[in-house]
């Protein structure tokens, strides 16, 4: 299985993850403090893969026959699952009480969820992006019916599930027609020979169905409309982590599969569709997310657009634009996971809190919660000095530079109607006030990773320059 | 290069001060506001070091410092000024104390965040004025909108939060289209100079070379963005909301210097950068300008609320700031230069001035007041005076921007004909109208409004901010040269550089025509 010991040290972060998964379910069927001792293992446990992926990012390698690929730019997407998906566990710790029942596969699935993340983005092979893709997504599905009693959750889970499962069909038989025409699932054999394979038009139409499968996956319009009703119905945590690591993820396979086939001489051909899944996302979910009054549902919507942002970078298909989506990503993931923390916490008990009216005078009753949510409704926005506007800045570069300036332009208008909805909430927390009395007591851990977001999202926006050279230096050493 | 910290320390000042400023306990307002005047006093006594220190026939960029900030992109944290940001610079620091100060009883609750955001916004301010990086300007242009928004949406009256949004989404809708341009300006630059770069040095020199059809594009996103910010009509619709709501303090600094933003990125960006986009659509922009005075003039002689009548008076006097600009002589770019300092100190005297008595009567309606001048003798004084000045009296200060820019708009060759002179000039006739008639329904006649019986007249504090700006208005009126040698040099230079633009030639980097196109491929 491996060649040598360096072998197994580079996917050593998919290996901590894999065993995590083995020893939690021992722990939680034998252990009596499982509810303790569980959701700290998982977080210890996604440091070390993070931290490990973070440090060896240099170490470039393809391991494992040409399945898996570790270092440079699939470090970084493990660090960003990785380091997210422990900051969903703080967030965890407390949201889980809520429900009066410990669930303990709830961290374990959430690990497994992860390891198939992770898959994704080391994959070099389609079949490891199915395999990844599969355990993810199967993942997601209970996770988003966790809280069982709730109709909605139900909903939620039987509506992610269905569609997913269409979107899964269409990225198995995309594969299917590829494989048929290459007769290889290599994804370097097909890069390398693309232009041979297209002109045969079941490859084509393969590369395509693959595409339109991922599609649903990152949440673009019009493959969008499981979104909304999934990220209200799940746990505000469980949402939290479909919209930053499911979404980082999708996006991760789509770069790992068909990113050297965009920068390709066949860059051409995916370009119109990309840019038109982009140009809708990025307007429908701006607009549409104006109209929400559930929170939950708002930041449904403005993930789409996001998603619509980041394909603007797939579309100009150069190393700035993967370095731009990268960044975004990252950025992203922080910028939501906050945004979706402070959700958690104000919801309350029986999530009654959800209506954006519930934040009307929060500034007054909550001082941090509300300048943190404020600054993190900025990031989201593009307001600089936050990350999520050197992210916008890196993609418009790309775009700009392949010749795709209107779309940039219609990308920044785009950010001009989210700012409309993103500024009401800060609007409702400080210019408005309340006859609701509400105060949360926010528990340490969930206010440590609130906060642990909140410096993410200001560092990586001041600083930007530091993270840029290490995403850009490992695209030159893979490609 | 030799590197001079001065300009970042001035940054740093209100930065690190405002982060400080949270540390304090919320309790202590009183503390709060001697520590935010003791750190604008400190920004205001470096910018004097600055001025002292500054060369004014030097006409390059001064005081330069640049420190790597991303180099995979060259961004710099790149910062300098010349005559014309340095007039600016000192505009800022000079008003931030005194607006502090005039907030002292009018802000009562949270002062410790009006504090917080008014340092912040100074920092935006200044950042703006003393970048030398298209990034780094355009962080510091969008990161001021917050503070702003804040001070609009908490402290501001009773539309406040209808204002505010306008305010700021009009703005950020503006300068994201800049935002454009900026980044095709960077990639651009790859062709002739071999790498992205947002150095405005370095751009100065490739800019010029964009062709027509294009250069009219680019040249249009930044206007548009600045123009909203000027205001420039048609643009100028949310500037009565937003001055109208915001609290005093707000109202000075957003005339005093928000505005002067949108006329220095004018100056600064737009006539340099893309010459002869500016020669083309100079006509166009100085009909809009003049539009803008009228209009602005006659608005505001309808107004029944004082503080509308001041802001519609902004638009007025704005037009004479972009006509100077774009009338592209020296004379009408000095005279457009302290005319915004001008409108600075006596827009800011009248905002203060309004603020003063609205804080004593609750009210901005001309129809309530009448009679002052006997109940109130020293802001009558006042009010007089700040009134006079921003009409333009000869001894004034306003009398020698509009002299300059009207003398300037005269003879200049791009505009080509008097007729802009003409019309301009009626703008000073109605400004005497609109500001002279509000002065006699406020101050003269009998009181009829029996609610003013009583009330007191300007106390020393009050009477502290207004004596240096009303000592710089007589000052500018009658020894302009001070003011006027500062940014001489400056100002030749941008008129230099509008007819004979300093172009590279990319056959000069060893790069032929094709390579060139390859390298802005890639």
């Amino acid at each position: 299985m491996f060649n040598n010991t360096q072998e197994f040290f580079n996917v050593l972060p998919i290996a901590i993850i894999g065993a995590g998964i083995i020893i939690s379910l021992l722990i939680e069927m034998y252990s009596d403090k499982s509810e303790a001792l569980l959701p700290w293992f998982s977080v210890v446990l996604f440091m070390a893969a993070g931290l490990h992926s973070l440090y060896y990012v240099g170490d470039v390698s393809i391991v494992m026959q040409n399945m898996l690929e570790t270092g440079g730019n699939v470090n970084i997407f493990h660090a960003m699952f990785t380091l997210g998906a422990a900051i969903v566990c703080l967030l965890s710790i407390d949201y889980i009480k809520k429900y009066g029942t410990y669930f303990g596969e709830y961290y374990i699935i959430l690990q497994s969820s992860v390891l198939g993340m992770m898959l994704m983005a080391a994959a070099k092979d389609l079949f490891v992006i199915f395999l990844g893709l599969e355990l993810m997504s199967i993942s997601f599905y209970i996770l988003a019916g966790m809280n069982r009693k709730k109709t909605k959750a139900n909903e939620a889970s039987l509506k992610y599930f269905l569609l997913g499962a269409f979107a899964t069909g269409f990225i198995v038989y995309g594969i299917a027609l590829i494989y048929g025409s290459a007769t290889t699932t290599s994804i370097d054999y097909i890069t390398t020979n693309f232009e041979a394979l297209s002109g045969n038009l079941l490859f084509l139409t393969g590369v395509l169905l693959f595409l339109i499968g991922f599609s649903f996956k990152i949440a673009a319009f019009p493959f969008h409309m499981w979104v909304p009703d999934v990220y209200e119905g799940s746990p505000t945590t469980v949402a939290a982590l479909f919209s930053t690591g499911g979404k980082a993820a999708a996006f991760s396979a789509i770069l790992a599969s068909l990113f050297a086939l965009f920068n390709g001489p066949a860059g051409n051909l995916f370009t119109p569709y990309l840019a038109v899944i982009s140009l809708l996302s990025m307007f429908y979910g701006s607009i549409v997310a104006i109209a929400q009054d559930n929170i939950k549902r708002m930041l449904a919507y403005s993930s789409i657009s996001h998603a619509g942002y980041l394909a603007i970078g797939l579309a100009a298909g150069s190393h700035d634009a993967v370095a731009g989506v990268v960044f975004y990503l990252a950025a992203y993931t922080f910028m939501n996971l906050g945004a979706f923390g402070i959700v958690s916490l104000i919801e309350g008990k029986d999530e009654t809190n959800l209506n954006i009216n519930s934040y009307a005078g929060l500034g007054n009753r909550q001082p941090l919660l509300a300048a943190l949510l404020a600054i993190l409704m900025f990031a989201l926005a593009g307001i600089p000095p936050f990350a999520g506007f050197f992210g916008k800045y890196y993609i418009f570069i790309a775009a700009i530079k392949s010749d795709l300036t209107w779309l940039a332009i219609l990308g920044v208008l785009s950010s001009a109607i989210s700012v409309y909805f993103y500024l009401r909430i800060v609007v409702l927390m400080y210019f408005k006030s309340s006859e609701n009395e509400l105060v949360v007591e926010p528990s340490r851990t969930s206010l440590i990773a609130i906060i642990i977001s909140a410096l993410i999202v200001i560092i990586l926006g001041i600083f930007p320059g530091t993270f840029l050279e290490i995403i850009t230096k490992s695209l030159i050493k893979i490609f | 290069m030799e590197q001079n910290f001065l300009l970042t320390y001035l940054i740093l000042i209100p930065l690190i001060g405002s982060l400080l400023i949270l540390l304090i306990k919320k309790e202590q307002a009183n503390l709060i506001r001697y520590a935010a005047l003791a750190i604008s006093t400190v920004a205001f006594i470096l910018s004097l070091i600055i001025y002292f220190q500054f060369d004014s026939a030097n006409s390059d960029f001064q005081f330069i410092n640049k420190i790597d900030w991303i180099k995979g992109l060259n961004i710099s944290f790149h910062v300098g000024i010349d005559g014309m940001s340095l007039l600016l610079v000192l505009l800022t620091t000079f008003l931030t104390p005194l607006t502090l100060i005039s907030s002292w009883t009018s802000i009562e609750h949270k002062v410790k965040e009006f504090t917080f955001f008014f340092l912040m916004l100074e920092v935006g301010m200044l950042g703006v004025f003393i970048s030398l990086d298209l990034f780094l300007f355009y962080i510091f242009w969008e990161a001021m909108l917050i503070p702003m928004y804040f001070i609009i949406g908490i402290w501001g009256g009773k539309e406040r939060v209808y204002a505010a949004v306008k305010f700021f989404i009009y703005t950020m809708f503006g300068s994201l289209l800049m935002l454009v341009a900026i980044i095709w300006l960077a990639v651009y630059a790859i062709g002739p100079l071999g790498h992205f770069t947002t150095n405005l040095i370095e751009l100065y020199t490739v800019a010029p070379l964009i062709p027509m059809d294009i250069q009219i594009w680019m040249f249009l996103a930044f206007a548009f963005s600045f123009a909203i910010k000027v205001p420039l009509f048609p643009l100028h619709t949310w500037l009565p909301d937003a001055h109208v709501q915001a609290p005093t303090a707000g109202s000075v600094i957003l005339a005093g210097v928000l505005l002067k933003m949108g006329t220095y990125g004018l100056l600064r960006f737009n006539l340099p950068l893309f010459p002869e986009a500016s020669i083309q659509a100079a006509p166009y922009i100085s009909t809009l300008a003049i539009i803008g005075i009228i209009y602005g003039a006659l608005v505001a002689m309808v107004q029944t609320d004082v503080k509308k009548l001041v802001a519609y008076s902004s638009v007025s006097h704005l037009g004479f700031v972009v006509l100077g600009i774009f009338a592209m002589t020296q004379e009408s770019i000095q005279g457009a230069i302290i005319q915004m300092i001008n409108h600075g100190l006596s827009t800011g005297a009248l905002f203060l001035l309004v603020g003063v008595i609205y804080e004593r009567t609750h009210t901005r309606e001309i129809a309530d007041y009448g009679g002052l001048a006997k109940l109130v003798p020293v802001f009558s004084f006042a009010l007089m005076f700040a009134s006079l000045s921003s009409v333009g009296l000869p001894g004034l200060n306003g009398f020698v921007g509009e002299f300059l820019i009207l003398l300037g708009s005269f003879k200049s060759p791009i505009l080509n004909s008097w007729w802009f002179t003409v019309f301009a000039a009626s703008g000073v006739i109605f400004a005497a109208v609109y500001l002279l008639w509000m002065y006699q329904r406020v101050v003269f006649g009998p009181v009829k409004n029996q609610k003013l019986v009583g009330i007191k007249d300007m106390n020393q504090r009050e009477i502290f901010v207004l004596v240096p700006i009303f000592i710089l208005i007589i000052w500018i009126g009658i020894y302009p040269g001070t003011f006027l040698n500062i940014s001489d040099k400056s100002t030749a230079k941008v008129v230099k550089q509008i007819y004979n633009p300093i172009k590279v030639n990319p056959t000069e980097l060893g790069l032929n025509q094709h390579q060139t196109n390859e390298v802005i491929k890639r």
